[in-house]
């Protein structure tokens, strides 16, 4: 009972900071629909401002002060990423921006890197609260119980701004009708700005009041943005005292889960979300997304058609020259070509995912890393030949996308979204600590292709096959009467029923489908590299594919592609530099604010600017 | 006071309003009448330019407006009343109105929030309900509630008849009288004529978001033809 009740003391302790952070981004979504994955990034700059500050200021008033400040100073952080890169994108298509906020977080890996070095740093203690009392024999570190009560004073603190300030109440009608609220005279741009530089104060105070309980390091960010995404979609996306119960949930759990459960603490969150989304599709005090209702509804999605013989030809082309490649490039060319090709297969499963079935997949590499694994388990443990391997591979990769699919597809928009990611953390967090059948973080080694396969210019031949026709077959079935119904279903989803389209079945092949597709990249890649580890099912992984297709264009048939040719051309020559992070971060966002509709999109209106091709009648 | 000359505004590549001019006196009430479809609450939105205008101009006392933002043709005093009410449904009355709230202006009336629980008696016994809790008549009485707290010169009306209970439209009818006799100018949009014959001065009528009739609304009455071309039985 001691025991039990002081762990539940510890959870709550452990609440306060994924409260803060957690509540910052859910304001932020509410208000500018944002998604921000830099959000983890501004806890990291509180954490690290705040150790720089507590070297700087004495005692415990400069302990207490430099907390106060790291808030301040994330905060003026957040305006100068509101105004400089946000701003110019809110305009462009929904989740464009978290392309932008994706960049956000490379510049701000590689700022912390070159300001605070990479070694991680250790905490200092409170001054006076160093120690630790005694609750029912139990010992509970003082700071722990001064935490205890600042959450809920600070949670106190918004409570009141958000319920009895007007500045609360047009955050609170802008999280639900922000036009309107213009239409009533309030500036909508310096609302997003006060919001957006509220919510990463919060998220920096977060990072700088877990410094005697954590430190600060350069994974921060990343590590952090899973369990604050998951708080907030158990909340319900917008609600603050959804975030705190949420948040006190899952950092109680987890410390029961460290006890009595040690494998369980990767996936315990994601089952708790699994959970709640099943019994309350919005999160706990969610409310239902209506498409549209935040006057956010974007160009109207063009026809699409088959391509002209002008680009027919370039293609043919691009593709004869790339089969010539064995002869002029060098070893090292070869296979770097061949892993484009494999991510360009990759982005483009999850291309015709997002753009023909409007289905935004958090979670894709679950299914990437997914045929990988099942190749890599079938040669380890049944020695089955590598050819029937390579189409089994796949199959097990959309077995996995229908199963995740069959659960994700009750819910809709942002839920949806998460649940995927849910998922795939489920699988990699199986795949890392049921070591001793998937080898855990050492992963599996030694799966080579067939000898016919071995030499690199046969694989390279052989991916390009793959790739190629997989890429045809995904453009195939978006001009077959499947693919019809399939935009019929994301356009419209009432109407589509209302002519006879089980648009839940059409969209559940087509989450099979693209799996299965993901699956022979994965199938692909393992072959190519001979092993395979846990971080191909990363969501690091997802965030790649997502980050291109939208880069690359969403609503052009050519997005995925393009953009994955493009980011891995990038990074190719980006690598030796020491900041890479640096410059690809401030390429994404310039990418993003020059070229709103994706590179692809962009490439096309600029085309029909200088009058190369026709605009499409209606 | 307002003057709206030759603009056109388009829904993605639907032309909605083709050269449509007209204006509003200070101090009278137009009615905006046609079918629906006919483009009155695409030329409100035009006015505030929430669907923004292509080309021509809209001036506001003299100035012109067609260039601005949303918010800062509000803060010029012209308060928009949209036809599917748009209040905030998580919010309660009192909040919905706060969120109105504008600093007071010269020319008009300041509204408190008394004051016009005075205008709409039902609004006063639900302020502390949320907007989601209120009826149709309610809401709509909400919405020109919420506008009026800031203050407006110039109010944009859009459909305030449409789908309330006919008791409830009498009493739109008696408020938008009261207003006009304040001064507040008024631009109202509106299917039904018996409506406008109400409480308008001059009455402008659109087709196909082109202007096929501007006139009083006594000369209106004198040309059945015009009214049984363009408007509904």
């Amino acid at each position: 009972m001691e025991l039990f009740i002081a762990q539940i003391l510890t959870g709550l302790a452990n609440a306060s900071s994924l409260f803060l952070v957690a509540c910052g981004l859910s304001l932020i979504f509410g208000v500018t629909r944002i998604v921000n994955f830099a959000h983890g990034s501004l806890y990291m700059i509180g954490a690290y401002t705040g150790y720089t500050l507590m070297q700087v200021l004495p005692g415990a008033i400069g302990f207490w002060g430099a907390i106060l400040l790291s808030g301040v100073a994330v905060g003026i952080v957040g305006v100068l990423i509101e105004m400089l890169v946000l701003r110019p994108v809110y305009k462009a298509p929904e989740l464009f921006q978290l392309v932008a906020t994706f960049g956000v977080i490379l510049v701000i890996q590689d700022l912390a890197l070159m300001i605070w070095g990479p070694e991680d740093l250790l905490g200092p203690r409170a001054p006076g609260l160093r120690g630790v009392v005694r609750i029912m024999g139990e010992p509970i570190p003082k700071y722990d119980i001064a935490l205890l009560v600042i959450t809920p004073v600070i949670a106190l603190a918004l409570w009141y701004l958000m319920t009895k300030t007007r500045m609360g109440v047009l955050v609170r009608a802008a999280t639900q009708d922000r036009e309107m609220v213009g239409a009533l005279g309030v500036n909508q741009a310096w609302l997003f700005t006060g919001v957006f530089a509220l919510g990463s104060a919060l998220a920096g105070l977060g990072g700088a009041l877990q410094l005697p309980k954590g430190g600060a390091d350069l994974l921060m960010d990343f590590n952090i943005l899973a369990p604050v995404f998951v708080v907030v979609v158990i909340g319900g996306m917008g609600s603050l005292p959804g975030a705190y119960l949420a948040a006190i949930i899952i950092s109680v759990l987890n410390v029961f889960g460290v006890t009595y459960l040690p494998q369980s603490t990767l996936v315990l969150m994601f089952v708790v979300m699994i959970v709640v989304l099943m019994i309350r599709p919005y999160g706990l005090f969610g409310r239902e997304e209506v498409a549209g209702e935040h006057g956010q509804v974007g160009e109207p999605e063009r026809p699409i058609k088959p391509a002209s013989p002008k680009v027919r030809g370039i293609i043919v082309t691009g593709l004869c020259a790339l089969a010539l490649l064995p002869v002029v490039g060098s070893t090292y060319s070869l296979v770097f070509v061949t892993d484009m090709l494999i991510f360009c297969l990759f982005a483009a499963s999850l291309h015709f995912l997002l753009g023909t079935g409007g289905l935004v997949s958090f979670g894709h590499a679950a299914y990437f890393g997914g045929g990988a694994y099942v190749a890599a388990l079938l040669i380890t443990y049944s020695n089955t030949p590598m050819e029937l391997t390579f189409m089994l591979a796949p199959i097990g990769a959309g077995l996995v996308a229908l199963v995740i699919g069959w659960v994700c597809l009750r819910l809709t928009g942002v839920y949806f979204a998460m649940l995927t990611l849910a998922f795939a953390q489920l699988v990699w967090s199986l795949v890392f600590q049921w070591g001793a059948v998937t080898g855990g973080d050492d992963g599996l080694v030694n799966i080579w292709p067939a000898e016919w396969l071995k030499p690199t210019v046969v694989y390279f031949y052989f991916a390009l096959i793959f790739s190629v026709c997989g890429i045809l077959l995904m453009r195939h079935v978006q001009h077959s009467p499947f693919g019809y119904a399939l935009r019929a279903a994301r356009d419209s989803q009432r109407q589509a029923e209302a002519t006879g389209i089980n648009t839940r079945q059409i969209q559940l092949i087509a989450f099979g489908f693209a799996g299965f597709m993901g699956g022979i990249a994965g199938a692909l890649f393992v072959f190519s590299k001979g092993s395979v580890f846990p971080n191909e099912l990363e969501i690091a992984r997802s965030f790649d594919a997502l980050i291109v297709v939208f880069l690359g264009g969403v609503k052009t048939l050519a997005g995925g592609v393009v953009g994955a040719g493009f980011f891995k051309g990038l990074e190719e020559t980006l690598l030796r530099f020491e900041y890479w992070r640096l410059l690809m971060g401030i390429l994404i966002i310039f990418i993003v604010i020059a070229a709103p509709e994706g590179i692809a999109g962009s490439l096309r209106k600029l085309g029909e600017r200088l009058g190369l091709k026709k605009v499409e009648d209606q | 006071m307002l003057e709206v000359k030759a603009i056109n505004s388009f829904y993605g590549k639907a032309h909605v309003l083709r050269d449509l001019s007209f204006e509003v006196p200070r101090g009278e009430v137009v009615a905006l009448l046609g079918r629906n479809g006919a483009g009155k609450s695409t030329t409100m939105k035009s006015v505030m330019q929430i669907v923004r205008t292509r080309s021509g101009e809209i001036t506001f006392q003299g100035q012109s407006i067609t260039s601005f933002m949303p918010h800062k043709i509000a803060k010029l005093g012209l308060g928009y009343v949209p036809e599917d009410r748009r209040i905030f449904t998580d919010l309660t009355v009192v909040e919905n109105l706060l969120v109105g709230q504008q600093p007071s202006r010269e020319g008009a009336v300041t509204w408190t929030q008394d004051m016009l629980f005075d205008l709409f008696p039902n609004l006063a016994e639900r302020r502390n309900n949320r907007g989601k809790a209120l009826s149709g008549g309610e809401q709509q009485m909400l919405t020109i509630a919420r506008t009026l707290m800031g203050n407006p010169l110039f109010v944009l009306l859009d459909e305030p008849s449409e789908g309330v209970a006919p008791i409830i439209v009498e009493q739109m009818a008696k408020v938008i009288s009261q207003l006009k006799s304040e001064g507040l100018t008024i631009l109202l949009s509106e299917q039904n004529l018996h409506f406008a014959q109400l409480v308008a001065d001059h009455a402008v009528i659109i087709e196909s978001g082109k202007q096929k009739y501007y006139g009083t609304l006594e000369d209106l009455n004198n040309q059945p033809e015009i009214r049984d071309t363009y408007l509904a039985a």
